[in-house]
């Protein structure tokens, strides 16, 4: 991929490990596959806590706790010596899955630069400047006559930019304006003659964007080599993996869930409306109306419920009590039955089918007469307004969930929306339907047990 | 979108006031028509400055000369019709002449540099994303004194006196400095937009070179405040070093000299208490609104009642007694708001934003476009600058004289000419010079040494 500059690398710091690596070069390690995926999942985890931080609107401070406290959890290994490599390979494997398209390049660099700023302001200012001149930057540190000419200027700076004047900054570096655009923008380094005089702390802009452009270029190869050479080398081994990851469902497993009590027919209304997310209760109120629903709203209602615990004969019965008014009871044995006990794996390959989660049903197409998928993606704003007013969404907290859609972050809306109805906080977010009603039944369950 | 259009969208809301031009003896009557431009342009404008300038020193005999780098920039004609002409090219100060001269548009603005010849971009177009697109361009600054109606009370829209000149003055002083001073740049054009504002080009190099994020981060940095005329935000205890010393250099001067009496800020009820409403704190904006309107039934002192007032201001906030900081930075808040230059920001923020010519004529008032230089602006009056049929009135008379050498010489554009030539031209074209005959040793260093491996 790139010449290691191993040697550089000793010279330049010598007594600072660095655990915070630039990402220069691909490793030569052995990766054993199982790792290959695992340890990109994990990564995955905290740059998709990043994202989800990012669209909250969180403030700088609050991220840098959430990715702190995301990397601590995700990001750790049993054998410390294999924390870096983990850190390595997760992110070389990574760059494989988000190569593929200029989406999910954007994303993808997006996120991990992010990562990257909060992991350098997480680093003392020994492994920052080892950072820096690892970066090669050719900036100067001001001498000391200079910076005492400046001085007073520098303090009016500092000053001017909050109450807090941060501990008096000693070590300042000049570096062209042009190169840190964001800060002469917000008025944050006193600039003379062309130069800028970036202060220890903000060092990190500096370092962000060498970060950042050198990953945007290295993604456009990785792109490259992968469509010429990887994706057909490896088909049978790597490939199917690198596709499948960039879509894939990050949460628990719900297809065994049976925290609950098995719910059971005649309760299944009344759990609908209080604990169904939005897409299900479509869903279960479309076929109530129609007595009748497509494959895919069969495949995504009827998934659910099995994991929310009805048994298959419920399941039957149920869905037989709600198509006979239109197809006939006999029909519907004959071509509907089989649809479902095949989703309980007792027809067909008898294997159990796993509920579909919110990342699955956010990016299906449902068609004309379909009534699957995400209301907050596949509903028009009016549609969507009138849902949620049905559901008891309204003013304030509607424009939220509103904005959160308009921006197409459809697991915030619904995060939101629960949160509303609820009247109780959903930190995790909502990354599937059985978790909202896992979540919800929680904590209806408390609020029955205070009262 | 090409600057003209909203320019001229806008000019049509309101006459100016500053007309009408006495004619002199030899009386060219008044006003702009196609044919008086015809003969400014053949006779006064100075195209080859033009041409020089445009060509930053590409148009040399050196080896590193670029030829087709004049030829790649845009140019873009209003004609009388309205017909708008965008995507002109020139590879010569002749043909860039000639068509100007045959054209006669009302209005000529100047564009960026693009990567290839404008007037054949179609055929790069689809050449995928990167087949047509702007490479350099002037830093650029557009004010408008349309922008500072909410702080003067002589004039609105389009007109200006020397009362809300001035505004204008403080604008050139703060950018001008802050450019060469903080941003290291050395070659600055101010041109009178001909009616009611000024435009800044910034020609250095580096200037030319900087991206949209670049710009923008520029004009950030020149931004105002975004509150002004709300009660002051207690952000930081200290001024930036740039905007302190904008405000002890001009804006405190010009405040307190200038604008004060000349727009009476503080000389009605409705006036004052524009300025009261941004004091946050109630005891003292009530006892001066007491003081002043007593003040106003027994006003026998002869001092401005604007000074007094302002002076009661500034030492109710100022005196040891009012709780620190807070306050006195109302007393330099009160003065940003009605003095700090606003700026059009989206002109500044993006390489393909279109900019009138100096030279140009302005069609509602008659007026050339002339540079401002300045180290002097302060002696800029709107209402003197040549008008184009005063222009032909002096060519008429000179022409009697007719002693050979350049036309514009007999008018009284001569000074403008030689101040464009002797102040900006020049000092530009030998950095110009300069930059090429070193980046070309530069190469040929760079190539011997590659040779020695
Ligand atoms: S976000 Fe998920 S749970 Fe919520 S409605 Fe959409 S698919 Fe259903
Ligand atoms: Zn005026």
């Amino acid at each position: 991929m790139e010449i290691v500059r191993s040697q550089k690398r000793t010279l330049a710091a010598p007594i600072v490990v660095l655990t915070l690596p630039l990402y220069r070069s691909a490793p030569s390690l052995e990766v054993r596959l199982e790792d290959f995926e695992l340890f990109a999942i994990d990564r995955l985890r905290v740059l998709k806590g990043i994202s989800d931080g990012l669209s909250r609107g969180k403030k700088p401070d609050e991220m840098e706790i959430l990715v702190r406290d995301m990397w601590k959890k995700n990001m750790s290994h049993p054998q410390a010596s294999e924390v870096v490599n983990k850190d390595i390979i997760s992110h070389f494997v990574l760059r494989l899955v988000y190569c593929r398209t200029e989406e999910l390049r954007k994303w993808f660099l997006s996120m991990e630069t992010t990562l990257f700023r909060y992991r350098f302001r997480l680093e003392g200012h020994e492994v920052q400047r080892a950072l820096m001149a690892e970066f090669d930057l050719p900036y100067k540190i001001v001498s000391n006559a200079e910076f005492e000419s400046v001085k007073e200027k520098l303090g009016q700076v500092a000053r001017s930019i909050g109450p807090y004047s941060s501990n008096a900054d000693t070590i300042y570096f000049k570096v062209p304006f042009e190169e840190v655009p964001e800060l002469v923008a917000s008025r944050r380094v006193f600039i003379l003659k062309g130069h800028a005089y970036v202060a220890m702390h903000q060092v990190v802009s500096l370092v962000v964007t060498q970060f950042r452009s050198h990953l945007s270029k290295a993604l456009v190869l990785t792109n490259r080599k992968w469509t010429s050479t990887i994706r057909e080398r490896e088909k049978d081994r790597l490939t199917p993996i690198v596709e499948a990851l960039s879509t894939s469902y990050l949460g628990p497993d719900y297809s065994q869930a049976r925290e609950f009590a098995e719910i059971s027919l005649k309760d299944i209304d009344q759990v609908a409306k209080s604990s169904f997310p939005l897409c299900m209760r479509h869903l279960f109120e479309k076929l109530r109306e129609d007595h009748h629903l497509k494959h895919g709203g069969r495949m995504q209602l009827g998934l659910f419920l099995k994991s929310v615990g009805l048994t298959l004969d419920d399941a039957l019965a149920f869905w037989k009590a709600e198509f006979s008014p239109k197809v006939g009871a006999e029909r519907f044995d004959k071509e509907y039955a089989y649809g479902i006990r095949h989703n309980y794996g007792k027809e067909g390959k008898r294997m159990d089918y796993t509920p579909y989660s919110c990342q699955k049903i956010i990016s299906s197409t449902p068609g004309v007469g379909d009534h699957h998928g995400c209301p907050f993606r596949h509903f028009s704003e009016e549609n969507l307004r009138a849902a949620l007013g049905k559901i008891g969404v309204a003013n304030h907290a509607m424009e939220d969930v509103i904005d959160k859609v308009r921006n197409r972050h459809y697991q915030l809306a619904c995060t939101l929306t629960f949160e509303a109805v609820h009247g109780s906080s959903c930190d995790a977010g909502i990354n599937h339907p059985n978790q909202y009603f896992i979540d919800s039944q929680k904590i209806l369950q408390k609020n029955n047990s205070t009262v | 979108m090409p600057r003209g259009e909203s320019e001229n969208g806008r000019d049509d809301m309101l006459i100016d006031g500053c007309e009408p031009e006495q004619p002199r003896g030899n009386s060219v009557p008044d006003g702009f028509n196609t044919n008086y431009l015809k003969v400014y342009y053949g006779k006064l404008f100075p195209h080859h400055d033009i041409f020089k300038w445009m060509s930053y020193g590409n148009d040399g005999k050196h080896p590193a000369c670029d030829r087709s780098y004049f030829g790649q920039r845009e140019f873009s004609f209003t004609l009388d019709n309205d017909i708008y002409l965008r995507f002109q090219s020139f590879n010569s100060a002749s043909e860039l002449e000639n068509s100007i001269n045959e054209k006669c548009p009302v209005k000529i603005d100047i564009g960026p540099v693009y990567n290839v010849d404008p007037a054949k971009r179609h055929a790069y177009a689809q050449a995928g994303d990167n087949g047509f697109a702007p490479v350099e361009r002037e830093l650029i600054f557009d004010v408008d004194i349309t922008d500072y109606d909410d702080v003067r009370y002589c004039c609105s829209g389009a007109d200006v006196c020397l009362d809300c000149w001035p505004l204008m003055t403080v604008a050139v002083k703060v950018i001008d400095t802050t450019l060469r001073d903080d941003f290291g740049f050395n070659h600055v054009l101010w041109v009178y937009s001909g009616r009611r504002g000024v435009h800044c080009w910034v020609c250095d190099e580096k200037a030319r070179r900087l991206n949209n994020e670049q710009r923008a981060a520029i004009a950030d940095y020149f931004r105002g405040n975004e509150n002004s005329h709300k009660k002051v935000s207690l952000t930081g205890h200290a001024l930036h070093p740039f905007l302190a010393r904008s405000y002890t250099e001009v804006l405190k001067g010009f405040f307190e000299e200038k604008l004060l009496s000349s727009q009476n800020l503080f000389s009605n009820e409705e006036r004052f208490e524009k300025i009261l409403e941004m004091i946050p704190d109630e005891s003292i904006t009530s006892e001066l609104r007491g003081k002043w309107q007593e003040s106003r039934r027994s006003s026998i002192s002869k001092e401005d009642i604007n000074v007094v007032r302002w002076g009661q201001l500034k030492q109710m906030l100022q005196s040891g007694k009012q709780k620190g900081q807070g306050l006195r930075r109302c007393v330099e808040e009160i003065v940003f708001s009605y003095a700090y230059p606003r700026l059009d920001m989206e002109v500044s923020k993006h390489m393909n934003h279109l900019l009138k010519a100096p030279f140009c004529i302005h069609p509602k008032t008659g007026r050339v476009c002339i540079p401002i230089d300045p180290n002097h602006c302060e002696e800029f009056d709107p209402t003197t600058v040549p008008t184009l049929s005063k222009l032909l009135g002096e060519l008429n008379m000179g022409g009697v004289k007719a002693d050979g050498g350049d036309e514009w010489d007999k008018t009284s554009l001569g000074k403008s000419v030689r101040y464009f030539r002797s102040s900006f031209l020049q000092p530009l074209l030998k950095s110009c010079k300069e930059k090429i005959e070193s980046s070309y040793s530069a190469k040929l260093q760079e190539s011997k040494n590659s040779l020695s491996w």
